[in-house]
């Protein structure tokens, strides 16, 4: 790990899979000798809102499960204008970002009250606030595979390319073992290779 | 392998609800019991999971009352159990708990409770620890994950030394975090039940002064536990004064600060009684002293009535937390926000990022990212039967009142409900409300009266009311929302469902013949169908005395979506779509506002979201234009 604590966050809208993103990715930390707290915002969040997982990663001590301000290292965005928001409050020079580019419309922008801003606008912006980015559009993705929940573990798998955190595939297939049906392994397997091969740095 | 039922000596990444559940099997827990309500609900749900392998009874029980003299009577039999709530579960359960107290229990009693700072999930925002001081009863706060794993162990152990129920404290940061979690042994001997001493009240003065005699003995247990603990040095100009969820943000403030050194963090895990002691020790370490605690100043107020009794040895003190403002009186603390507080008494700055940075993220956010208000899900039933009763309302035209309780659709107040729902307060209060505003008429209220429900929330509070209506003569409308499970905690079953919290099939309590029971008029509609809904609603406003019920029967769509069954295909006919030019003004994607159904804007027509669709085809009957299309998928 490049820093300790390493502070991570996963966030979207309610119903992405954020939270099941995040137990995943701290067990396959965990498996490893890592120390991790996970702070979580769900509960009436599921429903639509903004919701997000803190992960405190670290060799030595248990953290808070709440990041402080501007302290996030690495940021994977299931949704783009989700990404942006959480870089104003925890982004920093040097943050490392993910972001999945298929956007969910608010409430306010189905309605016509508010327009979701252009795309690579937001882009412009993420990729002013951080220190690198990389995107894929884990949605499309995870359509093609015939179910879009798949798209947190494609996020997962694109993570695995990036080389920040050691989660390889092993571990990965390993973690899931313990967690999903043995029918859900394949393709959830499938997800995350396909996720690894598609994500791009954004220049 | 269930992670909470791994062997003695592994390390499992737990939430703390799983830590606590851990801990329960630890002490050897034999009868668990709950009603599901955030952020407690997964300390049932786990053992619920297990309950089979380890040959324990754990149940969703109707209400947070029943819970915890189901798990009392297992007390009264020798056996250990444990009762999980939420905040608003201690409210309804404290009748018994302050009766509970006087006659005290025989087996480990161990009352959870997890508060909601901020209410995340909730409708109000309170502090439990108030009950321990009311009950007289002894109080846990555990810090951390594993803590509260070892703290439920220990509390059994208490509870049986002190013949009382103990309680402990979570808050959602811990309840609903993760970490590292050590486990310890699981036990494989049972207790036999028997019922052996009177468990009454009376003589009441008697055993009160003996309530009052248990905690000077849970005071003495406190003083020698190594769950409160200091860390700092000798003389800091600083001491933090902590507990429970406070604890961690404390420690990230001064470790972010970089004042170890200076300011001194002590953390106290046994809140009620006092351990006097182990208090006044640390209160000479400093002059200054922050309280950093969750919700209300409970530790503040009592450690602050301690020091006055003492304040002649301890000479002058300054005391900072809630009560003079350093730190917020409501909503959920943070590191930032202890950060600044210590800041502010240190008169020390501190930089989190570049300013520089800060100034251009919190721009980028305020121009660029619209607000996401949460609302119901896309295909979400709730949605479709505030449409039929807004349009109900409004060809009835007397300005009903729609009184609201607690669940998922409680979001009927606002923009995805239309803004129908007009009260919320705690669970079966909108039929008892009801019961209330039903009886104006004779003072020339001319508005009918409505008031939802959930199936779940019947069960929990909502029988009482309406044989009160029916006794009394109440004229209402209830609306029974039946999504075939409680959706908002995470879809436990209750008496309605046929199945129990172990997944093991269970006779099934029938609403209408519930309703029936009661006296109530009971008709019974599909959400799905608009226009016969509406019809329903309206005819039964319309028609009819006292209590009458209309059952609204659609399952959850998450609960649908898990079974990956979609009801239909649906399509927007971009011929017939009119777009910006249709008279409807976008009734599909500007009022109804499904998360499933969007508006392209490069076309300016409607659009389905594959994505977000659950083919529940409920916008096909909204569009005048009848462009959307349904087939059955």
């Amino acid at each position: 790990m490049p820093v300790d604590p390493f502070n991570i966050i996963i966030g979207g809208v309610g119903g992405q899979g954020n939270v099941l993103a995040s137990m995943i990715l701290g067990r396959m930390l965990v498996s490893q000798g890592s120390i991790v707290t996970i702070g979580e915002t769900y509960g009436a969040s599921q429903r639509g809102g903004s919701v997000m997982s803190h992960l405190r990663v670290s060799l030595r001590d248990q953290f808070s499960p709440l990041i402080p301000e501007g302290k996030a290292n690495f940021l994977a965005a299931l949704e783009p204008v989700e990404g942006l928001r959480m870089i104003g409050q925890y982004g920093n020079p040097d943050l490392l970002t993910l972001i999945n580019l298929r956007p969910i419309l608010p409430l306010d922008a189905l309605s016509g009250k508010v327009a979701y801003p252009d795309l690579s606008l937001i882009l412009s912006k993420i990729k002013e606030l951080s220190k690198q980015v990389w995107t894929l559009n884990a949605t499309e993705i995870a359509l093609e595979m015939g179910d879009p929940i798949l798209a947190n573990v494609i996020m997962l798998g694109a993570l695995s390319a990036l080389d920040i955190l050691p989660v390889k595939r092993d571990i990965f297939s390993r973690t899931i073992a313990d967690l999903f049906p043995a029918e859900r392994q394949a393709v959830n397997l499938q997800a995350f290779d396909r996720g690894h091969d598609a994500v791009r740095e954004l220049r | 392998m269930n992670p909470i039922l791994n062997e003695s000596g592994k390390i499992e990444l737990l939430m703390g609800n799983e830590a606590i559940a851990r801990g329960a099997l630890e002490a050897g827990v034999q009868v668990c019991a709950a009603y599901p309500g955030n952020p407690s609900s997964e300390i049932i749900a786990s053992l619920a999971a297990v309950a089979g392998v380890r040959g324990i009874h754990v149940e969703w029980s109707v209400n947070e009352k029943v819970a915890l003299e189901v798990v009392a009577g297992a007390s009264f039999a020798g056996l250990r159990g444990l009762c999980a709530m939420k905040q608003n579960g201690m409210n309804v359960a404290c009748d018994f708990l302050l009766n509970l107290n006087l006659t005290g229990c025989g087996g480990g009693l161990v009352v959870l409770v997890a508060d909601d700072p901020g209410a995340l999930s909730s409708t109000n925002e309170e502090d439990s620890r108030l009950y321990a001081k009311l009950a007289g009863l002894p109080l846990l706060e555990p810090a951390t994950i594993q803590e509260i794993k070892e703290m439920t162990l220990w509390a059994f152990d208490l509870s049986e030394a002190l013949g009382l129920p103990v309680l402990i404290r979570s808050a959602t940061r811990i309840s609903h975090a993760r970490s590292n979690v050590l486990l310890g042994d699981l036990p494989k001997e049972k207790r036999l039940p028997y019922f052996d001493a009177p468990r009454v009240t009376f003589p009441v003065v008697k055993n009160h002064q003996r309530l009052y005699d248990k905690q000077i003995q849970a005071a003495q247990y406190f003083e020698i536990s190594s769950y409160n603990d200091y860390r700092g040095p000798d003389k800091p100009e600083l001491l933090l004064l902590t507990c429970g969820s406070g604890w961690l943000y404390a420690l990230e403030a001064v470790v972010s600060l970089d004042l170890s050194q200076r300011v001194g963090l002590a953390k106290l895990g046994t809140t009620w009684p006092l351990p006097t002691a182990w208090v006044l020790e640390q209160l000479t370490k400093a002059q200054r002293i922050l309280f950093v605690e969750e919700v209300d100043p409970f530790l503040e107020n009592n450690i602050k009535a301690l020091f006055a009794q003492h304040n002649m040895d301890l000479g002058g003190k300054r005391f900072f937390g809630k009560a003079d403002r350093t730190l917020p009186e409501t909503g959920e603390l943070n590191p930032d926000i202890v950060i600044r507080a210590i800041q502010n008494l240190l008169d020390i700055t501190f930089q989190s990022r570049p300013p520089e940075y800060a100034v251009r993220a919190k721009e980028a956010v305020q121009q660029h990212v619209p607000g996401r208000d949460i609302g119901f899900c896309a295909g979400c039933p709730h949605r479709a039967t505030y449409w039929a009763i807004k349009n109900a309302l409004a060809l009835d035209g007397r300005k009903g009142i729609l009184l609201g309780d607690i669940g998922c659709y409680s979001l009927g107040m606002g923009a995805s409900g239309f803004f129908q729902m007009k009260t919320l307060h705690a669970m079966g209060s909108g039929a008892g409300l009801a019961c209330g505003l039903g009886q104006l008429k004779r003072f020339g209220l001319d508005q009918p009266v409505l008031t939802v429900c959930g199936d779940s929330t019947f069960f929990h509070a909502v029988m009482p009311a309406l044989a009160n209506a029916r006794y009394n003569g109440a004229d209402f409308l209830l609306l029974l929302l039946d999504n075939s499970g409680t959706a908002m905690t995470g879809f436990q079953p209750h008496p309605g469902t046929g199945k129990k919290a172990s997944g093991d099939p269970a006779p099934v309590l029938d609403l209408k013949t519930i309703c029936r029971a009661l006296g109530a008029e009971v008709e019974e509609a599909d959400p799905f169908q608009l226009t016969s809904t509406t019809e329903a609603i309206l005819r039964l406003l319309q028609e009819g005395k006292g209590p009458r019920v209309l059952i609204l029967r659609r399952e959850c769509a998450l609960i649908r979506g898990k079974q990956q069954k979609k009801l239909f295909q649906v399509t927007i006919d971009r011929e017939r779509c009119l777009g910006d030019q249709c008279g409807c003004n976008r009734l599909c994607t500007r009022v109804y506002k499904c998360p499933g159904l969007i508006w392209d804007p490069m076309t300016g027509k409607a659009q389905i979201d594959e994505a977000i669709c659950t083919g529940c085809g409920v916008c096909a009957e909204i569009c005048p234009a009848s462009a959307i299309g349904k087939e059955a998928a």
